[in-house]
């Protein structure tokens, strides 16, 4: 287990008991290529609470969620949601699965051919055989939840990126999933779109009693709304626990990432050859350079 | 030396390794076109943005070519003194080669690229994996309506080309250039087989359309999600169908004539 929280309590403070965790990911390994991009992560994440996943960019928060739902097989350990291995479904099944899932993904991902009503009808007509009259009241009340009931005949070109992610939530939500997964959702966000999003991601969670997952590096909005936080680095989770015992943290890491050093642990500079020999061409490239030159 | 064996190899490899997941794409597409049935919405609006809009394309190029053969065919016939025969040249050359051949290249490069372009962009903002986080099917809601629509349109298209060259024909041969009028159509009548000349037109149609469908959501469904890369599958679909059209051709001639 790597996460270690404040109480050496090495499964990150949550009980390795079935019924508390909502998802739980035992020695996940995962790469593309030649990258490996999860070294063996183990994570749980509880049922009924907002917990956000944090990390540098590229550290592969984004293929996380991705595993968790399924669109990508992890090379080795297991995934289970609600008591089901995840990568072991069968396509029914895991689509069966998704229907209680939702996720919102970094664009909103609307279906660009479709008005905001009929975007976040669209998994009702796919999945249910409701009548026309009772989606409408459905799509308004997922509409009106997110303060955009007088967008529903716009097209997606015409919202903004914060309007576009509350539609994809009322659309994400239109099912009522048993948990949902969002991508990024305060990147590029205005001071106003930011603390609506902030606002409705708590008040659906608790309303609704989801389980909210959060990929964000959006340090103090994702803390002040979560439960738990995880920091993944390196393909390796660093710390979980709650905000406050991540800030009471004495991880160097930790605190280099809470408080946005640009050197230490975490180096600022990529691994490269030596400066010197890479500026006068003492390194193997440099010294073909100069051979050529010659 | 042993670099080139090696990039050599690498080079098939990939070819393969695409061509499999290509078979394995369009499998997953025909277990998925049953589905339609009770959805025909889905296929009469692809048939619209595949087969409606290509049409002013097909019509216009059709015309043209029916009056460029008439005048070619004229100029030649007109030597042995068998101008009377024009109305038979053309419908033959045409329902035989020109019509499927020509439809096809016209529709690969109309609908094929945008077929391409509009799954490429869905994939590149997300759309595909957004449908398959709220289990739906893109197999099904995307791709097979797709296929279908292009395996039925490009028939289609093929006929309205071949009846507007032969108007086309006739126009030059008969209204411009003097051939009678009787003899141009009883001679098409009398010698053009519908059996033999018109169907295998229609068959090669058949076979054309669902290769260009089939390259042109592959190769939207297996882009690079990037702007470059949504590029240049567009131009794969175009180069790849143009020259599947055209072996494929050959090979369908050799074997029903």
């Amino acid at each position: 287990m790597d996460i270690v929280n404040k109480s050496g309590d090495s499964s990150g403070g949550f009980s390795d008991e079935e019924g508390s965790a909502l998802v739980q990911i035992r020695d996940l390994h995962f790469g593309r290529g030649a990258k490996q991009i999860f070294r063996g992560i183990n994570m749980d994440i509880p049922r009924g609470q907002i917990t956000t996943i944090m990390g540098p960019s590229g550290t592969g928060k984004t293929t996380l969620l991705k595993l968790i739902g399924g669109q990508l097989k992890p090379g080795q350990g297991s995934i289970v949601v609600d008591g089901q291995k995840v990568p072991k479904l069968s396509r029914a099944a895991l689509y069966s699965l998704r229907k209680r899932m939702g996720m919102l993904f970094q664009s909103g991902a609307l279906l660009t051919d479709l008005s905001v009503f009929d975007n976040v009808a669209f998994p009702v007509r796919e999945h249910t055989d409701l009548s026309e009259s009772l989606i409408r009241h459905l799509v308004l009340m997922r509409l009106h939840a997110v303060g955009l009931r007088g967008a529903r005949d716009l097209f997606p070109a015409e919202l903004s990126g914060g309007m576009a992610r509350r539609v994809a939530l009322a659309r994400a939500l239109i099912l009522d999933p048993m948990m949902i997964m969002y991508d990024e959702p305060f990147t590029g966000q205005d001071p106003i779109s930011m603390g609506v999003l902030l606002d409705l991601i708590k008040t659906v969670n608790s309303a609704l009693g989801l389980t909210s997952i959060i990929v964000s590096h959006d340090l103090h909005e994702s803390m002040s709304i979560s439960d738990y936080v995880v920091i993944v680095s390196h393909g390796k989770v660093v710390e979980a626990g709650s905000p406050a015992a991540l800030r009471a943290s004495e991880s160097g890491w930790v605190q280099q990432f809470l408080n946005g050093d640009s050197d230490g642990p975490v180096p600022f500079q990529l691994d490269a050859p030596d400066y010197q020999d890479d500026l006068f061409g003492v390194s193997s490239a440099g010294m073909q350079v100069s051979e050529h030159r010659k | 030396m042993s670099d080139f064996f090696q990039r050599f190899g690498r080079g098939w490899l990939q070819i393969f390794e695409r061509l499999g997941r290509a078979h394995l794409f369009l499998f997953q597409i025909l277990i998925g076109l049953p589905s339609l049935f009770g959805r025909g919405s889905l296929l009469v609006k692809q048939l619209y943005s595949t087969g409606v809009m290509t049409l002013l394309i097909i019509l216009v190029s059709g015309l043209f070519v029916g009056m460029v053969l008439a005048l070619q065919g004229y100029y030649s016939l007109v030597r042995f003194s068998a101008e009377e025969a024009l109305g038979q040249f053309i419908a033959q050359v045409l329902f035989r080669e020109l019509a499927p051949v020509l439809t096809a290249l016209l529709f690969a490069g109309r609908a094929g690229s945008a077929l391409t372009s509009e799954i490429g962009l869905m994939k590149a903002t997300e759309q595909l994996s957004g449908l398959e986080m709220m289990a739906v099917d893109p197999y099904k809601r995307i791709y097979a309506p797709r296929l279908l629509a292009g395996f039925i349109a490009v028939p289609a298209l093929t006929a309205m080309f071949g009846a507007v060259a032969i108007l086309g024909g006739h126009l030059v041969g008969v209204e411009m250039l003097g051939v009678d009028a009787g003899a141009y159509w009883s001679q098409m009548k009398a010698e053009v087989s519908f059996g033999h000349d018109v169907m295998s037109g229609m068959y090669k149609a058949l076979v054309f359309g669902f290769i260009i469908c089939w390259i042109a959501i592959f190769e939207g469904a297996d882009c690079i999600p990037t702007s470059e890369g949504v590029s240049s599958s567009t131009t794969n679909t175009v180069v790849y169908s143009s020259l599947a059209i055209l072996g494929l051709d050959f090979v369908l001639t050799a074997l029903m004539f």
